[in-house]
């Protein structure tokens, strides 16, 4: 379990960007964090992961002080991807994924069958076995994102924590990196994910965690985060917010100055919408 | 899986080959360095070189030359060879900046001011002197182009201006002394093109021991710059002390930098050209980048010599320059198609 207690966090060169933030994630969950941009969503996930240290305040992972722990115990408790990773030219798949083992090897223990295996099963995992000498560069988006949840998994970590795992990348690799996370998560993983698609968010968490200016406006299940009132509040965005037909999970849709532009077309799709769904 | 195979960015692309080639790059080196030791002034037959090595006589005048003069001087190239392309290859992995290296950041040229400005205020003085002297240039170099570089995030290109203005300015400063003194200039004026001439037995065993100790150093972190090489953050993550391998490897660069400078003057362009060659053939992982990278470099530190003496024969370049000639073409290919913007 991770829990953040008065949490602050900024950089060396100014002003803290998160406020004194209280959060208990709640194991085995997905949690989404969103938020506009440069709330400190990111800078929450550093913050976190240890990338960042505190201010003020701490984070404890079950209890012990993340701060306080050696670095490889923490790695292999809790991974993380930062955004838009690169891997260096020529890098392989493989050899990204092996690097996943980092934390598990020492001056002793060098490279093992047991990491071998491990790291097979990552690419497995991920789809991507076809692919492990294949230059990580040369991959497509989606395929790339999967090598870096790949690494991540060979680190063997109970909680993954992931900035934007789905920016840059077309709606169908979007909604295949976030299956594949959902399946992680049914394995028992804790993840923790900064999401920009609100409707993504409502599908895929089971916790949503709304930032604005560094502090926490609202968190809960996605049919309490997800109303035209939070929207409103943290983006500042008016919105409908209606029952999304596949899942059943709040769907949120804009309004935006042009929003009254058809209301007659509207009035009538609205009404055919609300014939198809059973209440 | 034959169809994947033409995504193939390395000539070893198996592992198993990695071992043969760096023992195959290393028969290489020896053969550079025979054929090296039968050119001078006067061409000596390998049949004589190898008299010379294995059954010394100290009444031939040609075994007295190998000895004395020629045997030093390859082993000064091999030795600097090493150490500036080790130097390059971690600088390139530690900042992934596909321009680092210790010639283009200033750092040879603040060790070669700071064993200028020894021998303008010293005279003569003893040899490990000239090592300590470098290291200390070495090391202020580094701590300047880091310190001014990295204000507002290490881009490569802003570490490489930084490195070219510190570099303009020390070398500056350099001439200054060596044109007001005439003595300091005669005694080193080819040192600080970068020189393999003369050099004895005796500078060298002042400086190889701080090289070796650079070498070994940066082959047992190799495992640790091929993780900080996916990203600080992503090296982080994986629970490396990144803080500690930088301060280590910064280190190294310095000692390794610092002695090759100590040994035969500021050589440019090895540290920049050769951990690409490396990459090129075995791929991304220092632990192999690291030693072919020093075998590699010592090849190209003798070529580059043996170039410097023959080409304008019986007048002899200084190694350096040499360097400059294929490093300057490499630099300008880096610069427009490996540098992200
Ligand atoms: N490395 C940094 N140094 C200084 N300020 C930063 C840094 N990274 C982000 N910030 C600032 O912190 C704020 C929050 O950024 P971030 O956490 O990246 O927001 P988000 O991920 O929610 O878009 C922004 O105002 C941004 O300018
Ligand atoms: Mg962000």
């Amino acid at each position: 379990m991770i829990q953040a207690e008065n949490l602050s966090l900024g950089y060396d060169s100014g002003a803290n960007i998160i406020h004194q933030l209280t959060l208990t994630l709640t194991p085995g969950h997905i949690t989404a964090l969103v938020g506009p941009n440069g709330c400190g969503k990111s800078t929450l996930l550093r913050g976190l992961s240890r990338l960042l240290k505190p201010a003020h305040g701490a984070v404890y992972l079950d209890g012990q002080d993340i701060h306080a722990m050696k670095a490889k115990d923490l790695a292999r408790q809790l991974g993380i991807l930062p955004q838009a990773p690169t891997a260096p030219e020529g890098l392989t798949v493989h050899e990204l994924v092996a690097q996943g083992r980092y934390p598990h090897q020492n001056w002793f223990q060098q490279w093992s069958g047991d990491d071998e295996r491990i790291v097979a099963e990552a690419l497995e995992q991920t789809n991507l076995t076809l692919f492990a000498d294949r230059p990580v560069d040369t991959l497509s988006g989606g395929q790339r994102q999967r090598a870096w949840i790949a690494m991540a998994l060979a680190q063997q970590t109970n909680v993954l924590l992931l900035d934007e795992p789905t920016t840059y990348l077309d709606l169908a690799h979007q909604i295949d990196v976030l299956d594949l996370l959902a399946e992680l998560n049914e394995q028992g993983r804790t993840i923790v994910m900064v999401l920009h698609d609100l409707n993504q968010a409502a599908r895929y968490a089971d916790t949503i965690v709304a930032l604005r200016g560094g502090q926490i406006v609202a968190q809960g299940t996605p049919d309490q985060v997800i109303t035209s009132e939070n929207i409103l509040q943290v983006f500042g965005l008016d919105a409908d917010v209606i029952v999304d037909p596949v899942t059943g999970t709040p769907l949120c849709v804009p309004i935006g100055r042009r929003g009254g532009r058809n209301k007659k077309a509207a009035a009538s799709i609205n009404g055919k919408v609300k014939t198809v769904i059973p209440a | 899986m034959t169809h994947l195979s033409s995504y193939q960015t390395r000539i070893l692309g198996s592992r198993v080959l990695l071992l043969p080639g760096l023992l195959l790059s290393l028969v290489l080196l020896i053969g550079c360095l025979l054929w090296s030791i039968t050119l001078g002034a006067a061409d000596i037959t390998p049949q004589v070189v190898y008299a010379a090595l294995f059954d010394f006589d100290e009444a031939e005048f040609d075994h007295v030359i190998i000895q004395t003069v020629r045997l030093p001087r390859v082993i000064a190239g091999v030795i600097v060879g090493a150490a500036l392309a080790v130097a390059g290859a971690i600088m390139q992995g530690l900042t992934r900046n596909p321009l680092a290296d210790s010639g283009l950041l200033g750092i040879n040229a603040g060790a070669a001011f700071a064993v200028v400005l020894v021998v303008y205020l010293l005279g003569t003085p003893s040899l490990s002197v000239y090592a300590i002297a470098a290291l200390i240039g070495a090391g202020l170099a580094a701590a300047f182009v880091y310190g001014i570089g990295a204000f507002g995030g290490a881009t490569p290109l802003r570490l490489t201006l930084a490195g070219v203005i510190l570099t303009a300015f020390v070398s500056s400063l350099t001439t200054a002394i060596l044109i007001q003194d005439q003595e300091t200039l005669d005694r080193i004026r080819f040192w600080t093109a970068g020189s393999l001439g003369g050099r004895d037995f005796a500078i060298i065993t002042q400086t190889a021991p701080l090289i070796a100790v650079g070498l070994v150093g940066a082959l047992l972190i190799s495992r640790q710059i091929t993780t900080i090489s996916l990203g600080e953050d992503v090296a982080k993550g994986l629970g490396q002390d990144t803080l500690r391998i930088k301060l280590i490897a910064a280190a190294l660069v310095v000692m390794l930098a610092g002695g090759a400078v100590a040994l035969a003057g500021p050589i440019g362009f090895v540290g920049l050209v050769i951990p690409h060659i490396a990459r090129f053939i075995a791929g991304v992982d220092y632990r192999w980048i690291i030693p072919y990278s020093a075998v590699l470099g010592g090849i190209l530190v003798t070529l580059a010599d043996v170039a410097a003496r023959v080409v304008l024969r019986p007048l002899e370049l200084p190694v350096g320059v040499m360097m400059a000639l294929v490093g300057a073409p490499f630099f300008i290919y880096l610069a427009r198609w490996k540098v992200k913007r």
